[in-house]
């Protein structure tokens, strides 16, 4: 090898390594285990990237547990620092940018917010400034299987009302079906039903209220009536034996199997019911129904408010300035609706959801597009510290190791302790 | 200046245990004081007050982390729960070991093909172990389920029970470390004077007073030893709760190492877990201290 190939391969070697050195690297850390989503994200980043020379944004995932324990950690410091994160707003989000590790992207992005789901926008606002945009957005109705409610004659239309919904149940129960499959082992499962009883009697300010303080703050009439009606469930034996240990996959599991007629579950229960049954299969979407949650008599809830979890990328005070710009990229049209296609999640672009294909994912965006009151699932809206204490009482409550009066107490007495 | 060798000698000696304090005692001081005292500390300081784990620590609230730890009955179920396995470990666990290892000490071909079947739980990590049992305790699809259905019986939910769930775990902690401690006490029993047993049968001792009288006394310091890494090991105990209960039923199977993790980590209350940690190391440490003081002071 002559001298002049060795400083001809060493010059070409600097020219492709030299816009490595200017690289701006953007970490996005998420949680999301759901392959197909993750598969667009990582598009999405090589596109940008391609477009954009000396800017490399990457997602790197982190196991939910593991993100939770390591985060408060990595915000600490710059070197540590991941650009954006995913985030399920609430407490923890307000804890975050109380710390001053958020940045306002507010000016940044511009007119983007205006093309996306205004409540879901909103779920990411604290004070007036934006700490990040939502993709995805999600709405938990009871999953039913018709088969099962066909064998005991059980109509879902009459399912709507309280009344109806425990004539349905003990029906159930007389034809040897077990009524509804809750994974209370890992508790906020069974903190669904007390959430949709609070705010079926309660109404939109509910919540609201109780965290200002107003009425007694959780001690209010409203939250000892919700653990009564939760009782009141209970008292009828509806759950699955064993209930108390059963975790989420379980839960999943046996509803595949169609060992229980109802789940109270967000829409990721059809990508887990399958996979977790005992045939790998599950039961086939044709079998399986969606309804709302049931209004209760006198109650402000209606119908059609939903509960659910909202989801977005923060942006962190030290994020490079393409952090906020590649985020509007992340959320144009292009990536969401191919989201809402492959069935991956429910987007929160404006229009998008028109393309989802998978009529139960279909049918729980339109309750979504419909409703007039969506709540952030009560333990992330709480935060880790009150969110966890909701879900220790509301199984006590349901299992009548509580009364209802001594569970709404204890939440409140957490709120206290914060 | 002059000096005799006699005098000169022992200065020598100081001088250079002297240097080798200055060159020895500084890292190992260093990385005790940076990875022991130091976070124990800090652990301390969090524990006055109300931290989430972000932001400035500067909500001083004095003892209140350690008052509501204290009321809490998850908390206090936690302390009963430790105590139990504490009891379960010593009443139970400790003789099974020592039956066994009177069994398997032999240098039999079988005896040590048992002293590895029983030492093998010990070699599995917790956490796959805790999981393997969750599986064979389940009602629905787990070993449980077959064998009830075998009988004819209802199933059985022994990790949904409330008074039961916790002897679930007790039996794991078993099963995985009686193991542990028949190898100490094998390792002991081997090093027994093989000829004061057979003084004590030329005297016409029977099996009983041998072992009462002459195995048993000389396999003391080994008993002594296995009885401290019981009890600090129990102390410990987290891996087993996390992956056949997570503290359940009902928050009725933690133990402190479990509620510190699920009420202090989980829950962004870092201030309140400090205060946990600093009770568990309290009780450590003074456990460790007296007992190496006045039982383990002659070993």
């Amino acid at each position: 090898m002559s001298i002049r190939t060795l400083a001809l391969a060493s010059l070409s070697f600097f020219a492709l390594a030299a816009p490595g050195f200017a690289d701006t690297t953007i970490t996005i850390l998420h949680v999301n285990d759901n392959k197909a989503a993750v598969k667009i994200w990582d598009q999405s980043a090589a596109d940008y990237n391609a477009a954009h020379k000396g800017v490399k944004v990457e997602f790197k995932y982190l196991e939910n547990e593991a993100f939770k324990a390591k985060l408060p950690t990595m915000l600490q410091s710059e070197a540590s620092r991941p650009a954006a994160f995913y985030s399920w707003g609430g407490g923890v989000m307000e804890a975050q940018a109380k710390a001053g590790f958020l940045k306002d992207i507010k000016g940044e992005v511009g007119d983007v917010v205006k093309t996306l789901s205004p409540t879901a926008v909103d779920a990411f606002t604290v004070d007036g400034k934006l700490y990040g945009l939502p993709f995805d957005t999600d709405a938990v109705p009871i999953f039913y299987n018709k088969a099962l409610f066909a064998k005991a004659g059980v109509k879902p239309e009459d399912m709507q009302s309280w009344d109806g919904f425990l004539a349905g149940v003990k029906k159930l129960k007389a034809a040897g079906i077990t009524p509804i499959v809750v994974g209370a082992g890992e508790k906020w499962p069974m903190h669904f039903w007390y959430s949709y009883f609070v705010m079926r009697i309660g109404g939109a300010h509910a919540l609201a209220d109780a965290k200002a303080g107003k009425d007694g703050g959780f001690k209010n009439p409203i939250f000892v009536e919700a653990g009564k009606k939760l009782q009141e469930l209970a008292a009828l034996q509806p759950f699955q034996p064993g209930y108390a240990s059963t975790s989420h996959a379980q839960s999943a599991a046996i509803f595949g199997d169609g060992k229980a007629a109802m789940d109270l579950m967000g829409s990721w229960l059809l990508g887990m019911q399958g996979p977790n049954a005992s045939n790998g299969k599950g039961q086939p979407e044709a079998n399986i129904g969606v309804m709302p949650f049931p209004t209760l008599p006198g109650g402000k809830g209606e119908i059609g408010d939903t509960l659910g979890g909202v989801h977005a990328f923060l942006v962190t005070k030290t994020a490079a300035a393409e952090t906020a710009d590649f985020l509007k990229f992340f959320s144009s049209e292009k990536y969401a609706k191919e989201a809402a296609e492959v069935g991956a999640y429910i987007p929160v672009v404006n229009g998008t959801a028109a393309y989802i294909k998978d009529p139960l994912v279909k049918q729980i965006a339109e309750m979504l597009a419909k409703t007039k009151y969506h709540q952030n699932f009560f333990d992330q809206d709480l935060g880790p510290s009150v969110g966890r204490v909701i879900n220790d009482v509301s199984v006590d409550v349901a299992a009548s190791k509580m009364t209802p009066e001594a569970a709404a107490a204890a939440i409140q007495d957490a709120e206290e302790q914060q | 200046m002059s000096t005799t060798a006699y005098e000169e000698n022992p200065g020598r000696a100081g001088m250079r245990a002297a240097s080798a304090l200055v060159i020895l005692l500084p890292p190992a001081l260093l990385l005790f004081t940076l990875f022991v005292i130091w976070p124990i500390g800090e652990a301390s300081w969090y524990s006055l007050f109300n931290w989430n784990g972000l932001g400035p620590v500067d909500r001083f609230i004095g003892l209140k982390n350690y008052k509501w730890a204290f009321e809490s009955a998850v908390f206090q179920r936690a302390i009963f729960n430790n105590l139990l396995v504490i009891v379960v470990s010593l009443a139970i666990q400790l003789p099974l070991a020592l039956g066994v290892a009177l069994l398997v000490s032999g240098r039999a071909w079988g005896s040590v093909v048992f002293r590895m079947i029983f030492f093998l739980p010990y070699v599995l990590a917790d956490i796959a172990a805790g999981l393997i049992w969750r599986f064979m305790f389940d009602g629905d699809y787990g070993l449980a389920a077959a064998l009830t259905h075998a009988l004819g019986m209802k199933p059985v939910y022994l990790l949904a029970s409330d008074p039961w769930a916790f002897s679930a775990i007790l039996a794991v902690v078993v099963w995985k470390y009686f193991g542990f401690h028949m190898m100490l006490y094998v390792a002991g029993l081997q090093g027994v004077d093989k000829s004061l047993l057979e003084a004590a049968e030329i005297d016409g001792a029977n099996a009983w007073q041998k072992f009462r009288h002459v195995t048993l006394p000389m396999l003391a310091p080994m008993i002594r030893l296995s009885i401290f890494f019981a009890v600090v090991g129990s102390l410990q105990l987290f891996d087993f709760v996390a992956a056949l209960t997570r503290g359940g039923p009902f928050d009725t199977t933690h133990t402190m190492v479990s509620f510190l993790y699920y009420f202090g980590v989980t829950r962004m209350r870092v201030g309140f877990g400090s205060a946990v940690g600093d009770v568990l190391f309290v009780v450590c440490v003074a456990f460790a201290w007296g007992y190496r003081r006045w039982v383990m002071r002659d070993d």
